[in-house]
């Protein structure tokens, strides 16, 4: 046995547990996950069918843990495990799954498919069969503490922009603030404008705050490779970040899979609950401004519509908050179709962004995105994830569309009410 | 079911948004029909299954002759069966349901690579049940009876180790996935 088979299959025997034994005892193969999911809708290659993708596990299962496997595996009729039952699914797992779970909301026997289709990424990482683009990705976030190999020191110079271009100081390493921001890569090289809004949005409100220069990075490579290890230690430097400067919470920014790596992740991944809260920025500025904190003016009279981020409402629970914030902003706020816990993922999520081998399958199935954008007949698109907003702003360009991208934070910044000094 | 029930389970040490027993409750209830959004997709496997299920389910427990078995040999106590309208409805629909199944596992891309010999063994078993149950009531002959004994026991000594356990497993399942949204403040 190869040493990759044998690190694949101890991490698939860890993940069998009462959950994936009821999930595939319960299974009946109906099929229904594949009209979920749009790697199969927009290909209609029942490769992608999402049960299809947890083979892996469900073979282990089948042939050391039912009934019949058991005996079949004893008298020597069941086909063993091979190399080539991880290394045939990597692209699969990787390339044709964005992690977004509506298969998990469709499934009439209740199976947690996406679940499944992690514990094969993990299998996979630990066996080191992954895309060579997310383990470079891995690989930095680990050594230099960034997916993009963003440095403190490219921290620094977005935040003297910011403070140039918004006469704002930037909060860094303030001890007993409020709230600990964090960045998404993202955010500090793409969409700086982000930190500019939080400075206006946070000062506007009053709300103590502050960067930290040890936890300033968001971003969770493990969780999107589906390595549990690094996943943790990339959670464990925001831990420590946030307990050495003694703040009661920490805002995870528009980005989703940062949310779910911290908020719901994090403390199982590092094996210990927290000792302050995590909060969404839609959560905040929603909780500000139902307090008042936040006042806008004037409403946007250009036709918008709201991309669901897959992580931050489907398997978040942030729902309700970014509308409230958008419908107080925008008096032609218009809801693409399949909206909220039933959206479509952008197709770049769960690291299939950070995968250049994925690039034309992405694309492919932006189609989904685009046909819905369509629909609404919206000139803008708001949505509160960085990853989403750059799959989005690509998939506009390759395909010649008149649509202009949007950050929520960013929409909330630019209607701040003026207040007398 | 022992090893879904006693087998090992993390405890999630995230703090919950919401309840997740709620959750679980309400996904038991909630996956009996699809979400609107895929109804239109996935119409033809809901109507046929539940065609097959609910007709299977009147047959089962309101077919006359097992009333009558069920009085004689296990409860001493029956209840009123199905009138034999009742019984060639509700054995149309369960044929109709299953074959309607069985026929798209058959040609269906989908169905064809994701399904098992366990999906095929398991189907025509149930469909020899039926059949052999539809000929002992309409004949009346005690070696039909007798044949549809037989495949009854076959299938009871099959179900307990095979995709038919469904029947009891999606409830931990439909519940687990529940539980997760649940907590998360999610309604599935």
């Amino acid at each position: 046995m190869s040493e990759k088979l044998e690190k694949g299959l101890e991490v698939l025997r860890s993940e069998v547990d009462s959950k994936v034994k009821s999930f595939f005892s319960s299974c009946v193969n109906c099929g229904i996950c594949a009209e979920s999911c749009l790697f199969y809708t927009e290909t209609r290659d029942p490769r992608y069918t999402p049960i299809y993708k947890t083979e892996p596990l469900r073979k282990l299962w089948r042939n050391e843990y039912s009934f019949w496997g058991k005996i079949a595996s004893t008298l020597g009729f069941s086909k063993p495990m091979t190399e080539s039952d991880l290394t045939d699914w990597e692209e699969l797992v990787y390339d044709g799954c964005s992690m977004c779970g509506r298969c998990s909301m469709v499934c009439p026997v209740g199976v947690d498919i996406s679940g499944m289709i992690f514990k094969v990424k993990h299998a996979l990482a630990k066996a080191g069969i992954s895309p060579e683009g997310l383990v470079g990705a891995t690989q930095r976030a680990v050594d230099i503490g960034s997916p993009m190999g963003i440095t403190l020191t490219t921290v620094h110079a977005t935040i003297k922009h910011v403070e140039e271009d918004t006469g704002l100081k930037i909060p860094m390493d303030v001890e007993g603030a409020d709230y600990m921001a964090l960045l998404s890569s993202n955010e500090i090289a793409l969409y700086p404008e982000y930190l500019e809004s939080l400075a206006k949005i946070f000062d506007h409100a009053g709300v103590s705050w502050t960067l930290s220069s040890d936890a300033f990075e968001a971003t969770n490579s493990g969780l999107q490779i589906g390595n549990k290890a690094i996943a943790g230690q990339l959670v464990q430097r925001v831990v420590d970040g946030a307990e050495k400067l003694k703040v009661k919470n920490v805002i995870s920014p528009e980005c989703g899979h940062a949310y779910t790596a911290l908020r719901w992740e994090g403390p199982n991944f590092i094996g210990k609950a927290y000792s302050f809260k995590v909060v969404h920025i839609m959560e905040l500025l929603d909780e500000l401004f139902a307090a008042g904190r936040i006042k806008t003016s004037g409403m946007e009279s250009e036709r918008l519509t709201f991309h669901d981020p897959c992580s931050i409402v489907r398997r978040g629970g942030i729902n309700a908050q970014p509308r409230n914030l958008l419908e107080s902003i925008s008096e032609n706020f218009i809801e693409m179709a399949d909206h909220g816990n039933m959206n479509w993922c952008c197709g770049g999520g769960g690291g299939v962004s950070s995968n250049e081998r994925a690039e034309d399958l992405k694309l492919t199935v932006f189609n989904k995105k685009k046909s819905q954008i369509e629909a609404t007949g919206a000139t803008g698109v708001v949505t509160a994830c960085s990853n989403c907003r750059m799959v989005m702003e690509e998939g506009v360009e390759t395909n010649e569309m008149d649509i202009e991208l949007l950050g929520l934070t960013e929409m909330i910044a630019a209607h701040l009410e003026d207040r007398p000094n | 079911m022992g090893s879904i029930i006693f087998a090992s389970r993390k405890q999630d040490l995230s703090v919950a948004r919401a309840s997740a027993s709620a959750g679980a409750i309400k996904t038991i209830f909630s996956r009996f029909l699809p979400h609107k959004e895929i109804a239109a997709q996935v119409s033809i496997q809901y109507i046929a299954g539940y065609l097959f299920h609910l007709g299977l389910f009147a047959l089962l427990f309101f077919a006359a002759p097992h009333v009558l078995f069920v009085e004689e040999n296990l409860l001493g106590f029956g209840w009123t069966p199905l009138p034999h309208w009742g019984f060639i409805i509700a054995a149309q629909a369960a044929f109709l349901g299953l074959i309607i199944l069985w026929l798209r596992r058959m040609v269906d891309p989908v169905l064809r690579l994701i399904s098992t010999l366990d999906d095929h063994i398991a189907a025509i078993l149930t469909f020899v049940v039926m059949l052999t149950g539809c000929f002992a009531l309409l004949e009346g002959s005690t070696g039909l009876r007798l044949l549809h004994r037989f495949t009854v026991e076959l299938w009871l000594i099959y179900f307990p180790f095979s995709a038919l356990m469904h029947s009891f497993t999606f409830l931990p399942s439909r519940a687990f996935t529940g539980a997760w949204f649940g907590r998360r403040g999610v309604d599935s």
